[in-house]
């Protein structure tokens, strides 16, 4: 009778072990299937616009909603071009931050420079947009500017590239407000990433003689190599899909303008702007295949940087 | 260290060395600079944190008055405050940590405990860190297809899955990770005394790993408090006290988007304050999520 008991116990929580496994492994899948659910609706969403324009919509710079015509260059353009600016001042910058950081902060400073750190990604993106707007818009527009554009545009090759009017917004200022953005992103992998280096190794080259900045270029980047690459991606991944900074200060012009002061407009700043005003199928249909292509921009390069971190870490176990 | 070496150096007068001495001091000029740079670098990260929140805090403390949290928002010219949009807010944010949590926790279990065969957990834990990344609006535009579409309106619950979607990502990594940092003998000793497999991950290892997972909700609710492009197009906006979830519902991001925008003063100033409202907020959500963390790490 008792042997029953118990036996009829054990059956039980076997059951409940099963289902405990059965219900875990399915919200697993959840996500999994989250992924895959935001592609197949951003595809729907965009099948009368993909039928409309086919592959003319990446060619064409028109953004012309009285028409009804649509191309992605002035959206994409702007993308890319202010997430480049942003790594271009963000990447040596972390380098930097991540160097004091790991070599040369002094131990009792490095968890309050840290947090300040972490501080300036947990900022909203929004408050970055107002501050770019209504403070750093104007004083780059009064002092900076104005000297930028008349002692850079008279120089040959390059002078098409700082010719405009000194607004203050604009895709440059865009790209310097996603740099200080994606800073702490990229600083802390960096960080990371340094410190997963073996003191072994760092002691080596310091007993040889090296200076800091040897044991760092010689020892710890080469070491660290595919962290760091990977750190730089991410930190792109974010600068691509940030939006309502770049919204803020953009300038929002449909229109194709090279020039880094030029007014322009980004995939996620034209979604921000004009998705909840747009009225016709095809409209909506062309935002939501901007949509999709920034997904697809994105997860690449996501996807590159979760590879590259994963060799580090691989690597990492085979040589300890 | 690198120039006590070389001093030492210098004194044994070895022929070499003093040859070398111009070597010497170029790489130490080297050093020295890039040090410096180093340390330019972490001033000039550090210069942006000071130079936004000092502005943040200029222009918002003006706006704080008590009538910010008793009166709705006004059209322009009018007095009015922030109610409906902070109201509006905590209740998407509160729906939404609701709806992403238990999903997140659960997933994370699978990850930690479940994860080490098959091809599911590999996936998705690859899955997860690019939905961790992965572009807001894009987040918003897909709840827009699905929900806000299907329904045929704006609505406060559109923006609550919205928020839950992005919670979700970071709830699960964090889980995995804090179930992982607990010793597997714990495990092993529970499951030698015959205890049921779901009895210790929701007794010995969760338990264990509370403080890491809390640390974890706190980041996420961190996180979607100050986001707004997922909520351009899911909860809109509504100019008028409204607590139904199935209206198209006010919220502090999208109100500080609409009013900065605008051209009027009155109106900018309700955006300043509400922004240094969520500023505030969200830093010091962070500082409490990192607290909470740092302290489980000083009782090991």
């Amino acid at each position: 009778m008792e042997n029953f008991s118990n036996g009829q116990r054990m059956q039980r929580q076997r059951l409940l072990d099963q289902s405990f496994r059965i219900v875990t492994r399915s919200f697993a899948f959840l996500v999994l299937s989250l992924l895959i659910g935001i592609l197949i609706s951003l595809v729907i969403g965009a099948a009368p616009s993909i039928k409309a324009f086919g592959f003319g919509f990446l060619t064409t710079s028109d953004w012309d909603p009285v028409n009804n015509h649509f191309g992605a260059v002035v959206p994409v353009f702007g993308t890319l071009v202010t997430s480049v600016i942003a790594l271009l001042i963000g990447v040596p910058v972390s380098f930097g931050i991540a160097l004091f950081l790991t070599e040369l902060c002094p131990t009792w400073l490095k968890r309050p420079f840290g947090i300040a750190v972490e501080l300036l990604a947990g900022i909203p993106s929004i408050i970055y947009g107002m501050w770019g707007l209504f403070v750093f818009a104007p004083f780059f527009s009064e002092n900076i500017q104005p000297w930028l554009i008349d002692n850079l545009s008279p120089v040959p090759l390059i002078g098409w590239i700082f010719q405009g009017a000194p607004m203050g917004i604009g895709i440059f200022t865009a790209g310097l407000i996603l740099a200080i953005m994606v800073i702490p992103f990229i600083a802390s992998v960096m960080r990371d990433v340094f410190e997963v280096v073996p003191s072994l190794l760092k002691e080596s080259a310091y007993g040889l003689g090296s200076t800091t900045w040897e044991v760092v270029r010689y020892v710890v980047l080469p070491y660290t190599k595919t962290g760091v690459v990977g750190g730089i991606m991410l930190g792109l991944g974010r600068a691509l899909g940030e939006t309502m900074a770049v919204t803020f200060v953009i300038g929002n012009s449909s229109r194709f303008a090279p020039g880094l002061f030029q007014p322009g407009n980004s995939i996620a700043s034209s979604l921000a702007n004009e998705f909840a005003e747009a009225n016709g199928d095809l409209y909506v249909s062309s935002l939501i295949q901007l949509g999709l292509i920034l997904f697809f921009i994105t997860f690449i390069v996501l996807a590159c940087s979760k590879f590259l971190l994963l060799r580090l870490k691989r690597q990492e176990g085979k040589e300890t | 260290m690198n120039d006590t070496t070389l001093d030492l150096a210098k004194t044994q007068k070895n022929p070499t060395i003093t040859m070398n001495t111009a070597i010497y001091f170029r790489r130490r000029l080297i050093n020295r600079l890039t040090m410096g740079i180093s340390m330019l670098a972490m001033v000039f990260g550090l210069f942006w944190l000071c130079w936004i929140l000092l502005t943040l805090v200029q222009n918002g403390i003006s706006g704080i008055h008590l009538s910010i949290f008793t009166h709705s928002t006004p059209p322009p010219g009018e007095s009015g405050g922030l109610a409906n949009a902070i109201v509006g807010s905590l209740l998407m944010t509160s729906f939404g940590t609701l709806i992403g949590t238990p999903i997140g926790i659960l997933s994370g279990v699978y990850l930690a405990e479940f994860g080490n065969r098959g091809w599911l957990a590999p996936a998705t834990r690859f899955i997860n860190d690019i939905l961790l990344s992965a572009p807001s609006i894009v987040i918003g535009l897909f709840v827009y297809e699905v929900y806000v579409v299907s329904m045929g309106h704006f609505s406060g619950w559109a923006g609550a899955l919205a928020l839950s979607l992005l919670v979700i990502p970071v709830v699960v990594r964090t889980t995995e990770n804090m179930l992982r940092l607990v010793p597997s003998s714990l495990r092993e000793a529970a499951v030698a005394l015959g205890t049921p497999q779901w009895k210790v991950v929701m007794y010995v290892t969760l338990r264990a790993a509370k403080s890491g997972v809390i640390t974890g909700i706190l980041l996420a609710v961190a996180r979607i408090t100050g986001e707004t492009a997922p909520l351009l197009f899911t909860a809109l906006n509504n100019q008028f006290w409204n607590s139904n979830m199935n209206q198209p519902m006010a919220n502090l991001p999208i109100v500080i988007f609409q009013f900065a925008m605008s051209p009027y003063d009155d109106w900018h100033t309700l955006a300043w304050a509400g922004s240094l409202l969520i500023t505030f907020s969200v830093l010091s959500l962070n500082i409490i999520a990192r607290w909470l963390g740092s302290q489980k790490h000083n009782s090991h």
